[in-house]
């Protein structure tokens, strides 16, 4: 489970070294070296895989990162001051931590001082960019317009090329280059994409290099490397999106040869054929007509008092938040204390249940374990430790089910599958042609308006939505077990031989310490989302199954877990799983709140009586979860009564009209590795990643090492991720998603001519608190610095801080918080901690948030409440 | 029970007038009031198509109120009843009443809420005056409002750029199709001597009478009216402004683009059929843009790789097909059409999002590598041709903007000396000595009589084209803008000697009042932010809401829209311009043209587009 993409990074960055350090002598590949490094890397939509938007600064600290990149590109790098300020002003800016960070940045004596700045000084926040100059000149000095010109043609070559299946008629050329095939199309047409003749003889020309053409468009070496940043940036999203195809080609299902250097010829070439067109043949190169020296974009940003103000602020909010939390667990540890009761193991009877470490579990889990005192439940990645390719029956294709940087040697294929997929014929290409469109518009037509008014009225389940058990069928069978060595696939080995099997089961039981007590039943739920009319469906599944639906993991892990030899197996080594005891693999449909569980004829009667009971139990739960969730929905009166809030979640999955099937990672802020048991009765408003780990079974750190390698790229990824996209919506987010136009497959952009916008819209980031991550973790702080400096990749993202990490101490329960490389003390604040008895009237006060602005759209953000 | 069609047009009038007072933040009031207004519509619009199928289909007709009048002008709104009109209007009902209810929840907590539902419930009531009008005069100010709202729709996220220029792209063909309707009125005026409904065009007799009386000031009638149409509903060459509208939410260009303003082109062709269905080089010229658009759009259709895109030009081939079912007669089967298509395109666009995962996993399961074969055969070169020339959109766009709009442009690039104070102090004392040619007129000799309103029309002409062309500063173009409205009445003056002081009244007063609102505006704003000229968008109706909104009025109040007395005016203008005075004609047409799209241009640069104070997030300029 190495991130192998933040390795690349790391790499990169030092190529890159020539253009940081603004040398002026001009490199190709160091160019397109550099570009790729700070380019968006979201892949085409089909897959979502969350990670830091800003990865190619994460070398740097965090808050020198962001004003950084702010400088360079233009964009906000936290919340406005004002809302800041408005934050203070309603209260969730705590006044005590907005002293105590100004004491600990500024010092005792200058903190009149500061404060002053902080809540009252004016503060010009106007941000000047640095990108974008040079080509703007076009404009100021001969009132060209190049992107106006250029951009939406080269839009429809690059999307109609890369095309997975929107046109009819597909590009005529599509098993050569990009350039190649704009050559052969050219050669073999009576019309051009060119007005004039130079540049389409250019584009012919043997060894046509960048530099050749930049020498007609820039003329001055020196501004080669701006001049191309400059004009890339313009449309970050193609050419980001270009560079990801280029390095993993097989992100797209109909493969496609493109580069960023070809991208880059012909842009340039038609901005030459623009501006011969316009200027005539006489015009000469960009820099002989400016006296401005050339802008080194990466050069170090210098610092500003506004920098230091907001640093305080986020802080202070960061820590508002934080201290809460951190209150909390002291005091529900003080609490067990007192009453050890409340510690005492106590039967687990009834069940265990596993689920992903995702957020949105967190609340079902605590619904269950609430309702269920015996039960007891699991977080950990939620690909199980089994990574693997995924065919379903009939399908062309592999579906990769696990971290994305894992690389899996490994293909479960779905067999005796007998249910038929079903068709849509509004979605045929055929209505948008002519005789058959004349014909659909006859009889479809008609027909549409009644679907119209179906899916408006009664929303339900059609074969145009993504649904989450879709994914695999519930009836099919899989390849889990590996018949000889030598079944082999396209170099994959089909199935998991029993070695492989006992190895997974071991690493996953250990990691989260599940290696004493077993209920006769465990679930290992997995987890996906249904949603409809939403091109960013993938960003609603399992992080940890590369943004698919788990439930085929689930079901090869509880497979595993039954086998009889791994049994054996595991037995020797000490994990001793009761004969009786069966694990039992379900999929919850986090947007639909709805359960399905897999295989549960293999149950003995037993069991298989005690699922029922069970199945009810988790039903009552997802009643409870609903309700939860719909405190943040305004459509939804959380009073109601609790099957028709259910009821209601439900159709907001298969709803066409509706833009926020589910709020996702939205609010995401903590991530607590340890027993459950330090969490167990704090109320944690669906905010916490809850990561099992047992630090009595690994004192050494050995497993730990493992746990915490992910939480930076998947959790820290997804966190950053939605503060990035919170913060500036416009540039570093997709949007709101209302206007998008879905183009090629492969993403979505505004409107005919517009750029690609990678990103989260804006629907799911709107309740999100740009907060850091904070890693809470149980365990000496020793062990867990010596864990995370283990590998520089890991090490960055907390010596950086682009996470944070508190140690809570197994022994003494006291809290450290990781800074500068070492532990430092942590005093929560006193506070008064808020008890609650009865979770239903504690979910029924919320107001409809006013409006989307940041004092609004998060003030049902709970308080730290504990269970009493 | 013709006396009940104004109730048509009041149901969603009172809609949209609601909706305007409620806050902005009360969503629940705004989108139920304004479903609820519609639902209203949409059944009693059944009930009354019951009853009327019940009496056989009789044709109705209702003058309804008299604006103006005076000796040979009459200018008066006119309701009508007929199969085409029932078709319409059910349909729009239909389609606006389930969009509605779709964006209730759709736009939720979109900031532009209120604005959004404001916007649809004034062009649903645009709308129905255009559908259940029964003369040029009513269905003009439908026109015109449609043109003004779809502008607001395409720039609804105003402060991103391509909604902005994409905006203006549209309302500047809108404005053609309007310049062509004007200009048909004006002929229509001259040909009848009074204001003809359209009920009167269904004597065919009375029809064939005049039409072998004016020929061809008929041939230029229907000509104009056949351009508006094919503007209206994209077809050759004005296809390439439909995709690029698809700015707003999904939900509006679904209402807009897909379904009903885009089939408003037919409309107007169902509805003055019967004046032109007797003369076959129109018949033929309706037959060849239907044919040439039908087989470009689908062309065009088949190589779009973007979701929307795709489907407005598929749906521009079918309009294309119903322009050839209306000119052969086959009036049902275009309207079965028509509403089968305005229902499948709607639907298509509510669910366009859907596709990116209906697709990838179709593909999953059914994909099979295509398999290219290079040759140098004449047809590859044929087929490879026809693909380029489809990505470009067989330059549709540049095309119009090279012939249309560029020679505006140079032509008022050469003259932008007198965007100057010296200039503009020049053209006033030119404007002065006019005023007194005009009031002396009776001294002047006749000779110079004769050539004097040409001479000051012209002048108008050209300075609006100045304005047109002005980037440095918005109060230059604002001033020359008054000025060239002032040398247009002038001239009209000047020519018609029955002109009525009243009416000069009426039309002067609120010019200057929507000029000097203007004028103040636009000093504050220079106060506020000390330049204030046209290069770029500037987005401040981030920073200042209330000015834009003012603004925005005065611009339209200015252009004499429909609900400000100016537009009483412009009628009235051009039906005092006389039947031969086709240079007159000429240059005030093109005034009127540029006039509005010169006042949205500086409405646009200095309101709308991303903000320049980088304080906030801003858009990129290509999205």
């Amino acid at each position: 489970m190495f991130p192998k993409h933040e390795n690349e990074t790391v790499m990169q960055n030092k190529s890159t070294h020539s253009l940081t350090k603004g040398v002026d002598t001009f490199n190709e590949a160091d160019l397109i070296a550099s570009l790729k490094h700070y380019l968006p890397t979201q892949t085409p939509l089909k897959d979502f895989i969350h990670h830091n938007s800003l990865h190619a600064f994460q070398d740097m600290k965090f808050y020198d990162a962001i004003f950084k990149s702010s400088k360079i590109f233009g964009h906000q790098a936290t919340l406005p001051l004002c809302d800041f300020r408005k934050l203070y002003q309603v209260g969730r800016i705590d006044e005590a931590i907005l002293g105590k960070v100004i004491r600990e940045r500024k010092g005792e004596e200058s903190v009149l001082k500061w404060k002053e700045k902080v809540l009252k000084h004016p503060y010009d926040e106007h941000n000047e960019q640095r990108i974008g100059k040079l080509r703007a000149h076009w404009k100021k000095l001969f009132q060209i317009d190049l992107d106006n010109l250029v951009q939406p043609l080269l839009f429809r070559l690059l999307s109609n090329y890369l095309d997975q299946g929107v046109s009819i008629w597909e590009f005529p050329i599509g098993n050569l280059g990009f350039l190649e095939s704009i050559k052969e199309l050219e050669k073999n047409s009576f019309s051009s994409l060119f007005r004039k003749e130079r540049a389409k003889a250019l584009l012919f020309k043997k060894d046509l290099s960048i530099t050749d053409l930049l020498q007609i468009v820039v003329g001055k070496e020196t501004y080669y490397n701006q001049y191309i940043f400059d004009q890339q940036f313009a449309h970050k999203g193609w050419s980001g999106m270009v560079a990801t195809i280029e390095s993993q080609p097989n992100s797209l299902l109909s493969t496609k040869k493109i580069s960023l250097h070809d991208l880059i010829i012909l842009e340039l070439l038609f901005e030459i054929d623009n501006l011969d067109n316009l200027l005539g043949s006489n015009w000469s190169a960009l820099t002989n007509h400016i006296t401005e020296s050339p802008i080194h974009l990466f050069n170090d940003v210098a610092e500003e008092e506004l920098y230091e103000v907001l640093k305080i602020w986020q802080d202070s909010f960061e820590w508002s938040y934080y201290d809460e939390i951190l209150a909390g667990i002291q005091k529900l540890n003080q609490l067990k204390k007192l009453n050890p009761v409340l510690t005492e193991p106590k039967e687990k009877d009834s069940f265990q249940a596993l689920f992903c470490i995702d957020e949105r579990e967190c609340s079902l889990r605590t619904h269950l374990e609430n309702l269920e005192k015996k039960a007891e439940t699991f977080g950990c990645p939620g690909f199980f430790g089994v990574e693997f390719y995924f065919q379903a029956e009939h399908a062309k294709f592999y579906d990769k089910l696990c971290p994305a940087p894992v690389t899996p040697k490994y293909l479960i294929k779905e067999f005796d599958v007998s249910e038929k997929r079903k068709h849509d014929l509004f979605y045929t290409d055929k209505t948008h042609q002519f005789v058959t469109g004349f014909l659909s518009a006859l009889t479809f037509g008609f027909w549409a308006g009644f679907r119209l008014i179906q899916n408006l009225f009664k929303p339900r389940m059609s074969p145009a939505i993504s649904n989450a058990f879709a994914h695999m069928n519930e009836q099919g069978k899989l390849t889990i077990e590996n018949k000889s060595i030598t079944d082999i696939e396209n170099g994959l080995q089909i199935g998991f031989t029993i070695e492989e099997m006992i190895l997974r089961v071991e690493a996953l039981l250990n990691g989260i310490g599940l290696t004493k007590i077993f209920s006769p039943i465990i679930y290992v739920v997995a987890h996906g989302s249904s949603s409809a009319n939403n091109p960013h469906h993938g960003a609603h599944d399992c992080g940890a199954c590369s943004g698919r639906p788990g439930s085929v993991n689930s079901r090869v892990f509880s497979s595993m877990a039954n086998h009889v030899e791994v049994r054996k197996s595991l037995k020797q080594k000490g994990i001793d799983i009761p004969e009786s005891t069966q694990f039992v693999g379900a999929l919850h449909d986090t947007a639909a709140d709805e359960i399905e569980y897999y295989d549960t004829e293999l149950l003995n009667t037993e069991n298989a009586k005690s699922h029922k009971i069970h199945v009810q139990t988790f039903e009552n739960a997802l009643d409870l979860n609903a309700k939860e969730r719909s405190r943040r929905f305004a459509s939804i009166d959380t009073k109601m009564d609790i099957k028709k809030i259910r009821k209601a979640i439900k159709e907001r999955s298969v709803s066409l009209f509706e833009p926020r099937p589910e709020l996702g990672h939205g609010t995401n802020t903590l991530c607590i590795v340890g027993n459950r048991d330090m969490t167990k009765g704090i109320f944690l408003d669906r905010r916490a990643f809850l990561n099992s780990y047992d630090f009595k079974s690994d004192l050494e750190g050995n497993f730990l090492t493992g746990v915490m390698k992910p939480l930076g790229p998947v959790c820290g990824g997804i966190n950053l991720e939605y503060y990035f996209s919170r913060v500036d919506n416009y540039k570093l987010g997709a949007g709101t998603k209302l206007p998008h136009n879905v183009v090629g497959l492969i993403g979505v952009a505004n409107s005919s001519d517009g750029d690609l916008r990678p990103g989260l819209p804006w629907q799911m980031i709107e309740v999100h608190d740009p907060l850091r991550l904070l890693i809470i973790v149980e365990h000496f702080p020793q062990v867990i610095l010596n864990s995370i400096q283990s590998t520089p990749e890991m090490y960055e993202w907390f010596i950086n801080e682009w996470v944070h990490l508190i140690s809570v101490h197994p022994e003494t329960n006291e809290l450290s918080y990781f800074k500068g490389g070492v532990f430092i003390p942590y005093q929560t604040r006193a506070k008064e901690i808020h008890f609650f008895k009865d979770v239903h009237s504690l979910l029924e006060d919320a107001k409809e948030m006013e409006t989307n602005h940041i004092t609004h759209a998060t003030q049902e953000n709970l308080p730290v409440y504990l269970y009493n | 029970m013709e006396q009940l069609l104004p109730i048509f047009i009041f149901i969603p009038l009172i809609g949209f007038v609601i909706s305007f007072f409620f806050s902005s933040r009360n969503e629940r009031l705004i989108s139920v009031t304004a479903y609820t207004m519609v639902g209203i519509q949409l059944s009693s619009l059944i009930v009354y198509t019951f009853y009327w199928i019940f009496q056989n289909f009789p044709i109705l007709d209702l003058k309804h109120l008299v604006f103006y009048h005076e000796e040979n002008i009459e200018i008066f709104l006119d309701f009508y009843f007929d199969k085409t009109t029932a078709a319409f209007s059910i349909l729009g009902a239909f389609i606006t009443f389930l969009v509605l209810v779709f964006s209730k929840y759709y736009l939720h907590r979109d900031e532009g809420y209120k604005r959004f539902f404001n916007t649809v419930l004034l062009f649903y009531f645009a709308y129905n005056l255009t559908v259940f009008s029964g003369n040029f005069e009513t269905l003009f100010i439908g026109w015109e409002f449609l043109g003004i709202t779809s502008f607001l729709l395409v720039a609804f996220y105003r402060d991103r750029y391509l909604p902005v220029k994409n905006a203006l792209k549209t309302i500047s063909l809108y404005r053609l199709g309007d310049i062509c309707l004007i200009l048909a009125l004006w002929t229509s005026h001259h040909i009848w001597h009074k204001n003809i409904t359209f009920v009167q065009l269904d004597d065919v007799q009375l029809v064939a009478a005049h039409i072998n009386e004016n020929f061809y000031s008929v041939l230029f009638l229907i000509s104009m009216v056949i351009t508006a149409a094919a503007i209206k509903s994209a077809q050759f060459p004005f296809s390439s402004w439909l995709p690029r509208a698809m700015e707003g939410p999904t939900t509006s260009s679904a209402v807009f683009y897909g379904s009903l303003s885009v089939h408003l082109g037919v409309f107007l062709l169902l509805r003055t059929f019967h004046y032109w269905e007797s003369i076959l080089t129109i018949k033929l010229l309706v037959i060849i843009i239907g044919t040439s658009t039908a087989i470009i759009a689908s062309l065009i259709a088949r190589v779009q790789s973007t979701v929307k895109t795709q489907i407005a030009y598929a749906a521009i081939a079918q309009i294309g097909l119903m322009f050839i079912e209306v000119a052969m007669g086959w009036h049902v089967l275009a309207l079965i059409h028509l509403c089968g298509n305005a229902l499948l395109r709607t639907y298509q666009l509510l669910v366009s999002p859907s596709v990116l995962g209906y697709m990838i996993h179709d593909q999953f399961f059914n994909y099979s590598p295509k398999v290219y074969k290079i040759t140098n055969s004449l047809a590859n070169k044929l087929s490879n041709s026809i693909y380029t020339l489809s990505i470009k959109e067989w330059n549709l766009d540049s095309l119009l903007k090279k012939t249309i709009w560029n020679p505006f442009k140079i032509v008022g690039k050469s003259l932008k000396i007198f965007s100057s104070a010296y200039g503009i102090t020049s053209l006033i004392i030119l404007f002065l000595v006019g005023l007194c040619f005009f009031i002396f007129e009776k001294q002047i000799p006749v000779m110079l009589d004769k050539y004097l309103h040409l001479f000051y029309a012209f002048i108008g002409m050209i300075i609006i084209l100045i304005a047109f062309a002005e980037k440095k500063n918005a109060l230059y173009a604002w001033l020359l803008i008054i000025l060239s409205q002032s040398y247009i009445v002038l001239a009209i003056a000047l020519m018609n000697d029955k002109y009525e002081y009243m009416e000069i009244l009426i039309y002067v007063a609120s010019l200057a009042a929507a000029a000097t609102i203007g004028i103040v505006i636009l000093l504050r704003l220079k106060k506020l932010e000390s330049t204030i000229d046209l290069n770029d968008f500037y987005g401040h109706a981030y920073l200042y809401p209330k000015l834009a909104f003012w603004f925005l009025i005065s611009c339209l109040a200015f252009v004499g829209l429909p609900f400000t007395p100016s537009f009483i005016g412009v009628d009235l203008m051009f039906s005092h311009i006389d039947h031969d005075e086709y240079l007159l004609t000429f240059f005030t047409s093109i005034s009127f043209l540029v006039l509005e799209l010169s006042v949205l241009r500086i409405y646009s640069r200095l309101f709308l587009g991303p903000s320049k104070k980088q304080t906030h997030p801003i858009a990129y300029r290509s999205s």
